[in-house]
């Protein structure tokens, strides 16, 4: 349903003003979304200061200091630190993507401002719980399905078939796009949203795949795949470049083409 | 919600979906000016005297911007739906036409329209 307020217990009230720290000549002012499971209060708003001769140029190099050297509770997912793995992808200065490829320097206007991938339920912190936007990712079946006999060596593809795939595979499963995007946030139980619909695409590209028919009669329905109305949120937050907006036209093009 | 940052895209789609709801609205107006045109000079008269004054000419103003903005969009998503524009530059191209067409359209036809005596 549309929520344009957060509920009362998730309103955000107050938040600490932890001290600079000393002797560092120049700081970056951070806020970052703090919700504790286990204290029983409402979620609020910290903020700190990095030292920024002593930090790397990231917003993650900046919240790796904090755990270090301020706050070691603060809580969030990293792993590869160089945008492969999509584990910190998070809500930075209003728009979402990876903490680990977005330089605090490009922030402009004051304080960098954190808070967790919008529209999911908050693990701690900064962590969401992506139980949905998993399930939902396996919804589509991806993996390749075929029916023919299994050929004596591999599944062959010419160049221009591989080619179909590209900006397609290269998603990373970060959910930057699926919690930008409004539609997602009002029916994030029934509408796919992008990143599961650019995976369908990439399958239902895929010339080696013989379940299009399937994949697309999964697809066939008002909400799971017509919920998108082109707010082009997706296309803008992708770390990746990529483009769900455009994979979400063109398999309502091929919905079309097979009725022809 | 409250965190996210407008972007013209999301801001665009939204003001779409307003100016249908509008023009929803618009069209009960226009079927009341022709059911009064219809039944007779005295209705008639009762609906231009609303229609011309301050707040009359404001909504019929506002509902050109919304059937101009509404067209203009309309043809926006068309375009989209057809598969085409969806590069970062062109999307936002598309949409500030679609923003500033409708505002541009809608002045264009008030200004001919007082030019040709409409206003009175």
């Amino acid at each position: 349903m549309v929520e344009f307020a957060l509920p009362k217990n998730s309103k955000i009230t107050g938040g600490k003003t932890w001290p600079k720290p000393a002797g560092a000549t120049e700081t970056r002012e951070f806020r970052v979304y703090r919700w504790n499971p286990d204290d029983g209060k409402n979620p609020s708003v910290d903020t700190y200061y990095v030292d920024t001769n002593d930090c790397g140029p990231m917003v993650l190099d900046g919240l790796i200091w904090i755990k270090n050297h301020i706050d070691p509770s603060l809580t969030f997912r990293r792993s590869c630190r160089e945008g492969v793995c999509g584990s910190c992808a998070m809500n930075i200065d209003g728009q979402n993507t990876l903490a680990c490829t977005r330089s605090m320097h490009d922030v402009k206007d004051g304080a960098v401002k954190i808070n967790p991938l919008p529209h999911q339920p908050v693990v701690k912190d900064l962590v969401p719980d992506l139980t949905n936007f998993y399930a939902q990712y396996a919804s589509v079946e991806p993996w390749l399905k075929t029916t023919s006999p299994t050929p004596q060596k591999e599944w062959k593809q010419s160049h221009e078939d591989r080619e179909k795939l590209d900006g397609l595979y290269e998603c990373i499963l970060c959910a930057c796009c699926s919690t930008s995007c409004p539609s997602y946030w009002w029916n994030s139980e029934r509408y796919l949203g992008p990143a599961a619909l650019l995976q369908a695409n990439r399958w239902v590209s895929d010339s080696r795949d013989e379940a299009t028919g399937e994949r697309l009669d999964n697809l066939e329905d008002p909400f799971r795949l017509y919920r998108c109305h082109t707010i082009m949120n997706c296309a803008k937050a992708c770390p990746k470049g990529l483009n769900p907006a455009e994979a979400i036209a063109e398999l309502k093009l091929k919905m079309v083409e097979r009725q022809i | 919600m409250q965190v996210y940052r407008w972007t013209l895209t999301m801001a665009l789609s939204i003001i779409h979906r307003a100016t249908g709801i509008a023009l929803y609205f618009g069209t009960l107006l226009l079927v009341w000016w022709l059911v009064a045109a219809a039944s007779g000079p005295a209705a008639y008269a009762h609906v231009q005297a609303f229609a011309g004054s301050i707040i009359g000419r404001l909504i019929v103003f506002g509902y050109t911007w919304a059937l101009m903005h509404h067209m203009l969009s309309g043809i926006r998503h068309f375009v989209w739906d057809l598969g085409y524009g969806f590069k970062a530059n062109e999307r936002e191209a598309l949409t500030w036409g679609a923003l500033i067409g409708g505002i541009a359209l809608t002045v264009l036809i008030w200004i001919v329209a007082y030019a040709n005596g409409g206003g009175r």
